[in-house]
């Protein structure tokens, strides 16, 4: 995303500036669209209720904590993804006949909508974040797979040549040549698995009413409270945002290291 | 997902052979194990059923006209989703990628959404469009939106500039140069979004589907889950999983016939 940065003649803020005036332009137009009535407000609430809302689900729905128990759920998942995913991409890419056996397979596993398995789950490991998190993990783990072993076999033959050449051991040719090389992909893979794991999450907290920032949704829309319910999407999509930028960061990192 | 079709079309028989004896291995090995799980009591009885009774389900499900009505409410709400989604992320995307001004102060916003849980927009949609199949095609379109929007976005940033300058020194217009020029030129990048918004419409409509419906794939899960038939309801769930696989498969395959067309 990053790299797509517009450096023209305007400089780089002005198209940030125009694209968050133009949002904060279309709330404003809503405002008044509700205030004169050409939009129902019993449909959409206003823009400024939602906003004034903030404090009282911060407060009252205890919106902080559950947002500590959504990432709990996303960081535990996520970190199980990688940790499954990547080795047995690796172990894909080592092994070219159980590759060609097995990678169609993890592709229908990465295209099938496992989230709609919850209520098997449900019955296996109760109604628990257990559920959610083994879920969320077998929904994100396929993606991973994937993109690791494509970036692994996608390696220029020109470096695995230059590491052959230095007489460098196996291990040091995939740490030092295959993974940094492979790296990008890898976080595509990651990218993508860690989309479907907030799917498994925040998905299955609303669905099962179980949980977190997910389950604040499903009560306040049953109040019908809905500057509450916007206001608590705000918040999901918040940390959706934070959570792949931190990714972002963390490739960028690991990008410079190696 | 990148297409990884690689063992078929496989000249070398003996390459062929050792595929399918693990392919034939790792199934045998999966369903032994699934029975000897069932058999074991590790779950409550019923929780993971035998092979033989979850084989008789399905054979009964497909024979199901309550099935099929299902089944097609199910695609109806889907392809609309994935037109409505398609054309307006292609649009969209068009306009974004052709202009680097757009593109900086409206991609990051496109680019953050796309990843965000769209079954939380659910009750907003059923405010908007009713409890109906609309409220479900909505969603899904949504979910389409973004990410068709953004390979559209990205494929545009990768035409070759000398297309675009033929096209504009035919004088064409905005239409025929998003169908001649275009559409044409970037058909790889648009139709992989394509098949990645398949996936998440699919998933998106049928979890709408679960929570609120009176028809529909997800509608008939749940009713098999509220009546504890585990063998119906992991059919189903192989059905689905099946009929998921071949629909990616199917734009899979066009977007390999595109690549090397």
């Amino acid at each position: 995303m990053a790299k797509s940065l517009y450096i023209g003649p305007y400089g780089r803020w002005l198209p940030i500036a125009f694209g968050a005036m133009t949002v904060l332009g279309a709330f404003v137009l809503l405002e008044i669209l509700l205030r004169v009535g050409v939009i129902n407000r019993y449909i959409v609430p206003l823009p400024s209720e939602v906003l004034l809302s903030l404090p009282r689900i911060i407060v009252e729905e205890k919106v902080l904590a559950r947002c500590r128990e959504t990432a709990f759920e996303m960081l535990i998942s996520s970190a199980a993804v990688i940790a499954i995913g990547v080795p047995i991409g690796v172990a894909l890419y080592r092994y070219k006949a159980l590759r060609n056996a097995l990678e169609d397979w993890f592709a229908a596993l990465a295209a099938a909508p496992i989230v709609l398995a919850f209520p098997l789950f449900l019955v296996m490991f109760g109604r628990s974040a257990t559920t959610i998190i083994v879920m969320s993990v077998v929904s994100g783990v396929a993606p991973i797979i994937l993109k690791t072993t494509e970036g692994l076999v996608a390696t220029r033959p020109v470096l695995l040549n230059v590491g052959k050449s230095l007489k460098m051991t196996q291990s040091q040719m995939f740490w030092k040549i295959l993974l940094p090389s492979a790296l990008p992909l890898i976080f595509t893979g990651i990218r993508l698995g860690w989309t479907f794991v907030l799917i498994s999450v925040v998905g299955t907290e609303f669905l099962i009413n179980l949980g977190g920032l997910g389950q604040l949704i499903n009560d306040l829309a049953e109040r019908y409270d809905m500057p509450g319910t916007y206001a608590a999407i705000g918040f999901v999509i918040l940390v959706s945002i934070l959570f792949f930028i931190s990714l972002e960061r963390v490739e960028q990192w690991l990008g410079r290291r190696t | 997902m990148s297409s990884t079709i690689t063992s078929w079309g496989d000249k070398n028989p003996a390459r062929l052979r050792t595929t399918n004896l693990i392919r034939i291995g790792f199934a045998i090995v999966l369903l032994i194990g699934w029975e000897a799980i069932s058999r074991s009591g590790i779950f409550l009885r019923d929780v993971v059923p035998s092979l033989g009774p979850i084989a008789l389900a399905i054979f009964k499900l497909v024979q199901n006209p309550v099935f099929y009505a299902n089944l097609q409410a199910t695609a109806f709400e889907i392809a609309m989703a994935l037109g409505i989604g398609s054309a307006l992320g292609i649009a969209c995307g068009i306009i974004i990628g052709s202009r680097p001004f757009l593109s900086a102060a409206f991609e990051p916003y496109i680019y953050y959404m796309a990843p965000t849980p769209r079954i939380i927009f659910f009750p907003v949609m059923i405010m908007w469009f009713g409890v109906g199949v609309a409220s479900k095609i909505a969603l899904g379109a949504m979910s389409c939106f973004f990410v068709v929007a953004l390979a559209t976005a990205d494929g545009m940033r990768q035409i070759d500039r000398v297309l675009i300058r033929v096209g504009r020194s035919f004088r064409a217009t905005s239409l025929q140069m998003a169908f001649k020029i275009y559409l044409p030129a970037m058909r790889i990048p648009v139709l992989n979004g394509i098949r990645l918004g398949f996936g998440t419409a699919v998933v998106t409509a049928l979890l709408a589907e679960t929570k609120l419906s009176n028809q529909g794939l997800g509608f008939m899960v749940m009713q098999t889950y509220s009546r504890f038939d585990m063998p119906s309801l992991y059919g189903l769930l192989i059905i689905i999983f099946i009929i998921a696989g071949l629909g990616n498969a199917v734009l899979g395959r066009f977007a390999n016939t595109a690549h090397h067309s």
